[in-house]
């Protein structure tokens, strides 16, 4: 497993950026929340896997025994996990504001205010 | 020092209220400043002329050797009473030109602020404070040179003063760091002991051509002259300030201050001799070839300029004498001639020289100030320009290689000088004339009486010399020379050849003058010329950059998400590859192999439920299905998570996930149906940048897992969670007790994002409104 997860995870960027650089606003969404997942997942592998054990001690102990999975990635995952929400569903709510505003889901077609025009 | 100047900037702020409570009468309050710090520096005078420097030092930054360093010497002495007695008169004249005007608090805000970041510059002791103040001049004289701004040229002129100036101040900055490493001091009077030191350094040449460039700039020299004219869309108590006395001879006060530092080598002296020469003659030159009374005014300014940095870089004794005495005598008649213009334009509405007739009767005082000014100008006896006149045929004519060129430059100068002042000073106002120009309203006395007590002050120091005058002067000279000096200014020099040379040169201007009509229709074929002149190559280069800039901005800036994240992505591959190559280790896989057979069934499995959801998350066309799909992946991660001893992120995950998929459908049943809209030809751009993002993230993480992992977090956590923290859950406790402060940042985090969310949720907006 430690050797097919890089692969995986890989993979997993790879669609997530596919998606992000589409021209729809939906695709957009998709691949945000697939990049976060890939993101989490990417850290998790990175503070190493733990078969077994998880970071609970046990009851009629009180120091944790080997092997236990480190806490400390875990920790920064449920944090990552909860404000990546955060970002879904805003994104999720100006998507169908941005619908009712302008009646596109194109992102192109939303890049006026960025535009210079050239025959200034 | 270090009081009058904040007490400048306060009041400088503090201008537009007092014009809405004092109404007309706001030039009292603002006269009386330059006027007290003008008598509290001649408190400082009778120290100063007795051969003391007066410092003042706060600390600033200290550590960046930047302090607020006050130096009075005779050269700050001299420029510091000439920009507080001028500007106490032209806070007054200021007060009656644009009496009514509604944005004359405004005005004065502005001019205030000029007036006292001039006042520092000139006392400044530490390079780097010269420079900020420097800067805020060059700021302030783009706001009063743009005062008019419902005007396009006064716009333009403003920003071209800037720009050029501006740009000066960037190359002073860089030369004046470059002179401090130089001189290993940022202190004035530190740099003034070690010229030898700062002239032989190996940066003395950069450090030169920089600070030359700075002074060249502010002070309209050759090739940069041409804002000069061009700010005379200013209002003339400005022109008359900032662009014939003060401002542009912060180049000129530059180059002196730094003359025993940099001076006296050969790169100074031919450069200085070269450009002021050049200025000197074109000024003139240009003087004769137009009609508008401040036009004309603003080249015989660039002449004289260009006399001050020739006779700067001759460097004798007697040519940096000439130097100050000509430096006060121009300030005196210049200003004076300005604020005529001003008065004959405010009262007539015209500047035109042609139309301008018989005005002594109509504007008597106005007249007799031009007068004098004039004579003083012209170097008529017993005006205190004669003095200066004379010093600087002599200083020209001192045994030097080059001594009949620079002769016959300040002799030509001397002689368009003539002949404007007789235009000027005699032309409009004296002339017998049948038919005076009509007033639009009578000469006013806050009009008449500034430029009257500036013309007659060039009287009283044209007949007496010796008192006050020369030992200011004096000073000056020694603070540039760093000897004491012993002349004596003197009226009358008796019959010799520079006398001469002086009639000859009356004579000569008056014939100009007589024939000036003829010169004029010359103008014409100059047209041609300015193609070529650094007016035009501004102009030329001010538009490219423009075009430039837009192609560049909407190249750039092109408002397309996908570009940009594509740019980001693509540089951080690159920078990823780069240092990967350079001494990046090797990966290691062929030995880990074995490690495949580990592969339990439930692993698989994941791996399988993953890998096809994303082959038919492309090929859904319906956005209810991709939802799914993306529901499966969620939840296959959350599986994955439990199998790797992590049961909590499992349990947020599979949370989130399922809030997510309710969300989105939610919200999103509404939208219009799901087409595809990636062009053809750039997808296979995309799918080859995401590979490679894909690949390379892969290739990390095998990078980073082939070295053990050194943290003695978990160790730590996991003997003391339940010790410290009474939680048998670790990650509970971490989050909870260790960092309990990060986990609130989160919460707030997520309740800015529920704020944000409900006020896109109940915002109406009007049809057709844009975000």
């Amino acid at each position: 497993m430690e050797l097919i997860l890089p692969f995986l995870i890989g993979i997993l960027f790879s669609a997530s950026l596919y998606l992000i650089l589409h021209r729809h606003f939906f695709k957009l969404i998709l691949g945000l929340i697939l990049f976060g997942l890939s993101t989490n997942l990417f850290l998790f592998v990175i503070g190493r896997l733990t078969r077994g054990g998880s970071a609970i001690i046990g009851q009629e102990e009180k120091v944790a025994t080997e092997p236990f999975a480190d806490p400390v990635p875990q920790a920064l995952l449920l944090t990552a996990i909860v404000i990546g929400f955060g970002i879904q569903a805003f994104a999720i709510v100006l998507i169908k504001r941005v619908y009712q505003s302008f009646g596109t889901t194109d992102l192109d077609d939303m890049s006026t205010t960025d535009q210079i025009e050239d025959n200034h | 020092m270090f009081l009058a100047i904040l007490a400048g900037f306060l009041l400088a702020f503090a201008a537009p209220l007092l014009y809405r409570w004092l109404g007309k009468w706001v030039y009292v309050p603002m006269a009386l400043l330059p006027f007290s710090i003008f008598l509290y520096l001649l408190t400082l005078a009778p120290a100063v002329l007795g051969g003391d420097n007066l410092g003042e030092l706060h600390a600033w930054a200290p550590s960046l050797n930047i302090n607020l360093h006050f130096f009075l010497d005779g050269l700050s002495l001299l420029f510091a009473l000439l920009i507080t007695g001028f500007g106490t008169l032209i806070m007054l004249y200021a007060g009656g030109y644009l009496k009514g005007h509604p944005l004359l608090g405004r005005f004065y805000l502005y001019l205030a602020l000029f007036m006292t970041s001039m006042l520092g510059l000139v006392l400044a002791g530490n390079i780097i404070s010269i420079f900020v103040f420097w800067e805020l001049t060059s700021i302030s004289s783009y706001l009063l040179i743009g005062f008019g701004h419902d005007k396009e040229s006064s716009r333009s002129s403003a920003l071209q003063a800037l720009l050029v100036t501006g740009l000066g101040g960037l190359a002073l900055m860089a030369g004046l760091i470059l002179l401090g490493i130089a001189g290993d001091s940022y202190t004035v009077s530190d740099l003034l002991e070690r010229g030898d030191m700062v002239t032989s350094h190996t940066l003395y040449l950069p450090a030169l051509v920089l600070i030359l460039l700075g002074a060249f700039t502010k002070s309209a020299q050759f090739p940069f002259h041409f804002w000069l004219p061009n700010a005379m869309a200013a209002p003339t108590p400005v022109s008359a300030y900032l662009h014939s006395a003060t401002m542009v001879k912060a180049g000129v006060y530059l180059l002196a201050r730094l003359t025993p530092v940099m001076g006296g080598t050969d790169e100074w002296q031919y450069t200085l001799m070269l450009v002021g020469g050049i200025t000197t003659l074109l000024g003139a030159l240009l003087a004769t070839q137009h009609l508008d009374l401040k036009a004309i005014l603003a080249y015989t300014t660039i002449s004289a300029l260009g006399l001050l940095v020739t006779m700067t870089g001759i460097g004798t004794a007697p040519a940096l004498e000439a130097m100050v005495v000509f430096l006060l005598a121009h300030a005196l008649y210049k200003g004076t001639l300005f604020m005529v213009a001003g008065n004959v334009d405010h009262a007539t509405g015209t500047r035109d020289l042609t139309e301008l007739t018989g005005l002594s009767g109509s504007m008597r005082y106005t007249a007799i100030a031009a007068l004098l000014a004039g004579m003083s100008m012209a170097g008529l006896l017993p005006f205190f320009g004669f003095i200066g006149k004379e010093l600087l045929y002599e200083a020209s004519l001192q045994e030097s290689p080059f001594r009949w060129l620079l002769f016959a430059v300040s002799f030509f100068s001397g002689m368009v000088f003539v002949a404007v002042a007789i235009a000027l000073g005699f032309g409009i106002f004296w002339r017998r004339s049948t038919s005076p120009t009509a007033l639009q309203h009578p000469d006013k006395t806050l009009l008449y009486l500034p430029p009257l007590l500036l013309a007659s002050t060039g009287l009283i120091f044209g007949l007496l010399p010796g008192f006050f005058v020369t030992p200011l002067l004096r000073r000056a000279a020694e603070a540039m020379l760093g000897v004491e000096q012993k002349f004596e200014l003197a009226l009358w020099h008796g019959f010799n050849l520079v006398l001469g040379l002086s009639l000859l040169t009356l004579a000569l201007g008056y014939v100009l003058y007589r024939f000036s009509n003829q010169l004029l229709s010359y103008a014409a074929r100059f047209n041609g010329l300015y193609l070529f002149g650094p007016a035009n190559l501004y102009r030329l280069a001010l538009k490219g950059f423009l075009a430039g800039a837009t192609k560049i901005t909407a190249t750039v800036q092109n408002g397309y998400l996908r570009s940009y994240i594509a740019a980001i992505i693509t540089a951080h591959i690159a920078l990823v590859v780069v240092s990967l190559w350079k001494n990046g280790p090797r990966l290691e896989i062929a030995n880990r192999l074995p490690e495949l057979s580990q592969l339990r069934m439930y692993e698989v499995v994941l791996l399988l439920m993953i890998v096809p959801s994303l082959i038919f998350l492309f090929r859904s066309r319906s956005r209810l299905t991709s939802i799914a799909i993306m529901g499966i992946i969620g939840y296959s991660v959350a599986l994955f998570y439990i199998l790797f001893g992590a049961p909590d992120v499992a349990a947020t995950q599979l949370l989130i996930e399922t809030l997510t998929v309710v969300i989105f459908v939610l919200i999103l049943h509404k939208l219009p149906a799901f087409r595809y809209l990636s062009h053809a030809s750039e997808r296979y751009k995309y799918v080859l940048l995401s590979l490679s993002f894909g690949a390379m993230m892969t290739y990390i993480i095998l990078i980073v897992k082939q070295y053990p992992l050194d943290s003695q977090l978990k160790a730590y956590y996991g003997e003391n969670s339940y010790l410290l923290g009474q939680g048998r859950n670790i990650v509970n406790v971490i989050l909870v007790d260790f960092r309990a402060l990060d986990t609130l940042g989160e919460i707030v985090v997520l309740a800015v994002a529920a704020i944000g969310i409900m006020a896109m949720l109940k915002l109406r907006m009007q049809k057709g409104d844009k975000l």
